[in-house]
């Protein structure tokens, strides 16, 4: 009888790319999605760890379409040269024919895992706004994620944000529509990173269920603002109080119309937050807007009304 | 807005409001023109010099701080043309200087 261990090591090795012919040297296995496996390796010319993702042989996630979606993935992220989308640094194809591409290896955790820690507002709202600003920038390229969640944002051991798994991402091609997309086939039941059935004139139902809009679940076209969704999602995930609240439930408003309609107004929405000011996305009762005034400009504030309150003493005074 | 600018227009605003409240005291209401005028021009050199200060020095305390004596050396300035006063104008004249001096330090924007 073979081990448990022993046979895993085998399925391992047996699954493990050749390499030969390239500079990688494989050092373990960073992960498995729905288009390949990223393994950790060793770039030996530049003597650097990077991490490859390869198109899986078999076996988990395999996709008909693999090896093209791979080159697509790494095509997008060549595009996009940003600080906060990791950068591809190499592509090729491997002896057995399979797609690689190579990329920088990110240290750090991952953004749910980030979030378990405990953080202050402050600092969920701070890494939210880099999330922002990365797919802001994608979506200037024209190229929408469809799949962003905290499972795919890496948040760096020197605090960089970093949005990952370009996997499922698409390039629209066309101007943002000004329609509600109207579902084509809905009775595709969502699946996360799995290929789907296809319906004549509609998109593939992919992405995670819980960050979908109701176009992209439904397998309607869909553009940026099925990003902004998901990011009203995960603004809601990163918690806050009501005007966070708020701006999340406006960002995952079914009707893509009275969704943010980019991803700035959405950032500076938060960022109005962040400095004390009213957000667009909720009418505030006036008590809490005194509030906020107040808590804002507490000092100021403080001094007109002891100037005004030695004011009316030194009257007061002058007329005993 | 530079913080001079700032700090002058500011200064001369609570000058007019200061001068303003010496309606009601009824004794000096006959002479509100020349308070006012008075309590403009002490506001607004304020201003001038608490702005200058705040382009120099970018420091919280030390612009309330000067911002305070400069308004109480304005204030006493008037309390020698004006003796017998000391409580109603050396107290409400640095006050205005420490809102100035506040001001400048944290509601300028360059422009």
């Amino acid at each position: 009888m073979i081990s448990e261990v022993a046979l895993d090591r085998l399925t391992g090795m047996l699954r493990a790319p050749d390499l030969s012919g390239t500079r990688y040297e494989i050092l373990g296995e960073l992960g498995r999605g729905g288009m390949g496996i990223v393994y950790l390796a060793r770039d030996t010319a530049l003597e650097r760890e990077v991490a490859l993702k390869i198109v899986d042989r078999g076996g988990a996630g395999t996709r008909s379409d693999s090896p093209d979606a791979l080159a697509h993935e790494a095509r997008i992220l060549a595009r996009l040269e940003h600080p906060g989308i990791v950068p591809v640094h190499d592509f090729g194809e491997l002896p057995d024919g399979r797609i690689y591409y190579a990329m920088k290896r990110v240290r750090g955790d991952r953004l749910d895992r980030w979030l378990a820690a405990g953080r202050d507002l402050a600092e969920r709202l701070a890494v939210f706004l880099r999330i922002c600003d990365a797919v802001a920038f994608a979506h200037a390229h024209t190229v929408v994620h469809r799949d962003l969640k905290p499972e795919n944002v890496m948040i760096g051991e020197f605090g960089e944000v970093l949005v990952l798994d370009w996997g499922i991402a698409r390039t629209q091609n066309r101007e943002p529509e000004n329609q509600n997309p109207e579902p084509e086939n809905q009775n595709l039941e969502p699946e996360n990173e799995n290929p789907e059935p296809r319906t004549p004139n509609a998109e593939p139902v992919v992405g995670t269920p819980e960050y979908m809009s109701p176009e992209q679940r439904a397998g309607a076209a869909v553009d940026h603002r099925a990003d902004i969704y998901a990011l009203g999602v995960m603004l809601q995930v990163l918690g806050g109080p009501a005007a966070v609240a708020a701006i999340a439930a406006k960002a995952r408003d079914d009707d893509p119309i009275r969704r943010y309609q980019s991803v700035q107004e959405l950032a500076a929405d938060v960022q109005r937050f962040l400095s004390g000011g009213a957000v667009f996305a909720r009418r505030e009762p006036l008590l809490d807007r005194l509030q906020r005034v107040y808590r804002r400009h507490r000092v100021p504030i403080l001094l007109v009304l002891t100037y005004l309150a030695v004011r009316v003493l030194l009257l007061w005074l002058g007329g005993i | 807005m530079n913080k001079p600018l700032f700090a002058t227009l500011l200064g001369g605003f609570l000058g007019i409001f200061d001068g303003l409240t010496a309606l009601f005291t009824p004794e000096v209401r006959s002479q509100i023109v020349g308070i006012v005028i008075g309590s403009t021009i002490k506001g607004l050199l304020a201003g001038v010099i608490i702005g200058l200060f705040a382009t120099k020095v970018h420091s919280l305390v030390a612009g309330t701080i000067v911002g305070l004596l400069v308004g109480g050396f304005f204030a006493y300035l008037i309390l020698l043309m004006n003796p017998g006063h000391a409580l109603n104008i050396m107290l409400p004249g640095c006050l205005v200087g420490l809102i100035v001096g506040y001001a400048a330090q944290t509601y300028t924007v360059k422009s």
